[in-house]
C-alpha cells in the first residue's frame, strides 16, 4: 500500500504541461534551434511571418511507412508508484471523455488470504491511503490500457469493419464507419474499449497513433516519471523493449484467452487479471 | 453513477446493451417459435395445429417485421445502421444478420403469399375499383386458383417451410452464438447458449400462440378447438422441459467444475439477479408452469375444457415471463459482472422514455398485434368460411376442405 509520495506527484505534473501536446525533449531542442533560426532571418531583416513559415516548413523527414515499424509496449509493474500522470497526460492528449478511460492504474493490496483491489477515478487522481481489513503482505500498482492484441476480438466482431490493425501493429477504430452496436466493447476480455458519450462511437487508446508515427513516444510513456511504461518497435533490432520482450521473462494479460496482447508486463502478480 | 461492489474495470460499469438488445432476441424469439408451429402442420403433417397455422404463420411474418428495430434503436449511429447490410465484416457473427435476416424475411413471405393466395384472389375477384387494384396487385397477375395450380401451391408452401424452419432456427441460433461466442464474458461463453436461445425461442413462440389463440377464439366468439389447445399445451410442456434443463446445466456445469468465474457468477446470481434469475426465471416461470403443463398433459382426458384453457393460457402467460426474465438475465446480467471478475455494479434500471427505453420496448411489443390486426383486415387470419351455407353439412364440408386445400397436410 503506498500513500501518494508527494514529491513526486508535483514533477509529473510539471512534465504533462511541458510536454504537451507533441513535444519530446529531442523534439523540443530541435525546435528550438529552428525557432532561433527563425529569429535570426527576423533580425537580419526578414518578416515575421518568414520566421513563422521557416518553422511551419521545417523538413518532415522522410513519409512515415507502417511496413518499417512493428510497436509493443512493455510495463514494469515494480516501478510503477500511481502518480497517475499517465492517466492525466492521456486524458489531455486525446480528449477523452470524463468518467471513461483509455488507461487507467489499479491498485492491489495482497495479503494471505484476501486481495484488495480498487482504481479510484482510474487512479487519474493519484491514490489516498487504503485501509484494508486484513495484514497486507505485499502492495503494488498495475498500468492497463488496451492491448493491442495480435489476435484481438474486437477486430474479429467488429460487424462493419471499423475496427482494425495497422501494418504496424497498433488496434484502432474508424469513428467515420463505427456504427456504436458496442460488441467490440463486450468482445474484449481488458475492458479497453468504451462507448464515447461525445461521438458515439467505440473509443479506445491507440498508442497515440498521431504521435507515434511523426516519431514521437505515447503520451503515457513521455509522462512517466518512474519509466514504468516503455514503448518500442520490435523491428528496431536496438531496442531496449524488444530486448526485454525476447530476453526477459515477460508476461500478458488473460495469456490463457490467447488473444496475444502486445502490452507485456514484467514482474506481475498472479492476482493480476 | 452505479455503486460498485468489488473490483470492476473503470470502463466495465456501463450497461452498454439495454433493453433494446433485451428485446431483440425477446422478438425473434416469436419469430422462430411461431414459425415451428407452423411448420409442425405444414412441413410434419401435425394435423392438430391446423387451426392456428394460419395464425403462427402471420405472427411471425408480424414479429419478423418489427425484429430489426430494436437493434437499430440502440445504435449509437442508427444512420449508419445499413451498413452492417452492404458493407459487412463477415468474421463477425453479428454481420450475418443482414444475410439471415433478409433470407429469412423473403422466405417468409414467399410462403405468406402462397399460404395466402386463394384468399387473395378470391377478395380481388369480389371486390371494386380501388380495393380490387390493390388484391389484383397482391395477386402478381396469376388468378389460377385451378386443383393443380393449388397443388402447386400446396408443393411450394411444403418447399419453402422446409427451408424456412432452419432459417428460422438459425435467425435465433445465431443470436445465442453473438453471446456465446464472446469468450472475454464467462457467463455468456459456453456453446449452450445457441441451444438454450433455440429451445426457449420455441417457448416463447408456442406460449404466445396459446394465449393468442385464447384470445383470437374469444374475440370470434367461438370455443377454442380443444386438440389443438392439447397439442399446444403438450408441445409447449416439451420445450420448456428442455430449455429448464439446459438453463439449469449451464450453471451446474460451470459450479461443479469450479471455474474461476463461478465465484462471481454464483455472487451475480444469489444477488443482483436473485429476483429476475431465481425467482422469475426458475420458479415464477419455470417450475409453476411445468407443473400446470404437466397437469394439462398427464391429465388431459379428465380435464374440462375450461380448466384445460384455462391452464394453458395460465401457464403459457409464465413462460413468457420466464423467456423475458432469460433474455434479461443474459443480456443486461452478463452486464451487471465486470470482466475482472472480481466486482459487481448495481440493479441497471433501463430509462422511461428515450430512445431506448420501457415505453418504446411496450410499442416495440405493442406493434407486431396491429400487423397482426392489419394483417388480419387486409388478408383475413382465419381460414374462410365455406360460402355456401344452404347445402346440407356433409358437401360444405368437402367444399370447404378443397378451397382450404392450400394447408391440407
Amino acid at each position: 500500500m503506498a500513500p501518494r509520495p508527494t514529491s513526486l506527484q508535483v514533477i509529473p505534473e510539471q512534465r504533462t504541461g511541458a510536454t504537451a501536446p507533441e513535444c519530446g525533449r529531442r523534439q523540443f531542442l530541435a525546435d528550438a534551434l529552428r525557432l532561433s533560426g527563425g529569429a535570426l532571418v527576423l533580425l537580419a531583416g526578414g518578416s515575421a511571418a518568414d520566421a513563422l513559415a521557416a518553422v511551419a516548413e521545417k523538413p518532415r523527414g522522410e513519409a512515415y511507412s507502417w511496413d518499417e515499424h512493428l510497436y509493443a509496449y512493455l510495463i514494469d509493474t515494480s516501478k510503477c508508484i500511481g502518480c497517475g500522470s499517465c492517466v492525466r497526460a492521456c486524458e489531455a492528449e486525446n480528449k477523452v471523455p470524463d468518467g471513461f478511460y483509455r488507461t487507467w492504474i489499479e491498485r492491489y493490496v495482497i495479503g494471505m488470504d484476501q486481495t484488495h483491489v480498487d482504481s479510484p477515478n482510474g487512479g487519474k487522481d493519484g491514490f489516498g491511503p487504503v485501509q484494508v481489513g486484513f495484514t497486507a503482505t505485499k502492495s503494488f500498482f498495475v498500468p492497463k490500457m488496451c492491448n493491442h492484441c495480435r489476435a484481438t476480438p474486437c477486430v474479429q466482431v467488429c460487424p462493419v469493419g471499423a475496427s482494425y490493425r495497422t501494418k504496424d501493429g497498433v488496434v484502432m477504430v474508424d469513428g467515420e464507419r463505427c456504427i456504436g452496436c458496442a460488441y467490440c466493447v463486450q468482445a474484449c476480455p481488458f475492458g479497453s474499449r468504451f462507448i464515447s458519450p461525445v461521438t458515439h462511437t467505440a473509443e479506445k487508446c491507440t498508442w497515440c497513433y498521431h504521435r507515434i508515427t511523426k516519431g514521437l513516444r505515447p503520451a503515457c510513456v513521455e509522462v512517466c516519471p518512474t519509466g514504468a511504461r516503455q514503448f518500442g518497435d520490435l523491428k528496431r533490432e536496438d531496442d531496449p523493449v524488444r530486448r526485454a520482450i525476447a530476453q526477459d521473462r515477460v508476461e500478458v494479460l488473460q495469456a490463457h484467452l490467447l488473444t496475444e496482447p502486445q502490452c507485456y508486463y514484467l514482474h506481475l502478480d498472479k492476482e493480476v487479471r | 453513477m452505479p455503486e460498485i461492489s468489488g473490483f470492476s474495470f473503470p470502463n466495465d460499469v456501463h450497461v452498454w446493451w439495454s433493453l433494446m438488445i433485451v428485446m431483440y432476441p425477446y422478438i425473434t424469439g416469436f419469430v422462430a417459435g411461431a414459425f415451428i408451429v407452423t411448420s409442425l402442420y405444414h412441413l410434419f403433417g401435425r394435423t392438430e395445429f391446423k387451426p392456428v397455422a394460419r395464425l403462427a404463420m402471420a405472427t411471425s411474418f408480424a414479429f419478423l417485421l418489427v425484429a430489426s428495430l430494436p437493434l437499430q434503436l440502440h445504435l449509437g449511429h442508427p444512420e449508419r445502421g445499413i451498413q452492417i447490410m452492404i458493407t459487412p465484416h463477415f468474421t463477425s457473427a453479428m454481420a450475418g444478420f443482414g444475410i439471415l435476416y433478409s433470407g429469412y424475411l423473403a422466405i417468409l413471405v414467399l410462403e405468406v403469399w402462397f399460404v395466402w393466395r386463394h384468399e387473395i384472389i378470391t377478395r380481388a375477384r369480389r371486390s371494386r375499383g380501388l380495393r380490387r387494384a390493390f388484391y389484383a396487385a397482391l395477386a402478381l397477375g396469376t388468378y389460377d386458383t385451378g386443383p393443380q395450380a393449388l397443388e402447386v401451391d400446396h408443393r411450394a408452401i411444403t418447399l419453402l417451410a422446409g427451408i424456412g424452419l432452419p432459417g428460422a432456427c438459425m435467425l435465433h441460433g445465431y443470436v445465442g452464438f453473438i453471446f456465446g461466442a464472446i469468450k472475454a464474458n464467462p457467463w455468456w461463453s459456453t456453446p449452450l447458449m445457441p441451444v438454450i436461445f433455440l429451445m426457449s425461442a420455441a417457448v416463447s413462440g408456442i406460449a404466445l400462440l396459446v394465449v393468442l389463440y385464447q384470445v383470437v377464439s374469444k374475440l370470434q366468439g367461438r370455443a377454442p378447438d380443444q386438440p389443438c389447445v392439447s397439442a399446444l399445451s403438450r408441445w409447449l410442456w416439451f420445450f420448456l422441459i428442455l430449455t429448464i434443463t439446459l438453463e439449469l446445466l449451464e450453471i451446474i456445469v460451470m459450479a461443479y467444475e469450479r471455474s474461476e468465474s463461478w465465484l462471481i457468477i454464483s455472487e451475480l446470481l444469489t444477488t443482483r439477479l436473485e429476483f429476475s434469475y431465481v425467482t422469475m426465471q426458475m420458479i415464477v416461470g419455470g417450475l409453476i408452469p411445468l407443473i400446470l403443463l404437466a397437469v394439462v398433459v398427464l391429465m388431459n382426458r379428465y380435464l374440462h375444457e375450461r380448466v384445460r384453457n384455462t391452464l394453458s393460457t395460465v401457464a403459457a402467460l409464465l413462460c413468457l415471463m420466464q423467456v423475458f426474465s432469460m433474455r434479461w438475465n443474459i443480456v443486461v446480467g452478463g452486464q451487471l459482472m465486470s470482466k475482472s471478475l472480481r466486482g459487481l455494479r448495481s440493479h441497471y434500471e433501463p430509462e422511461m422514455f428515450g430512445r431506448e427505453g420501457i415505453l418504446m420496448a411496450i410499442a416495440l411489443l405493442a406493434a407486431p398485434f396491429v400487423i397482426l390486426w392489419a394483417f388480419d383486415r387486409v388478408l383475413g387470419i382465419a381460414e374462410r368460411e365455406p360460402e355456401p351455407r344452404a347445402q346440407d353439412a356433409g358437401e360444405t364440408h368437402d367444399r370447404a376442405t378443397e378451397a382450404g386445400g392450400v394447408h391440407a397436410a
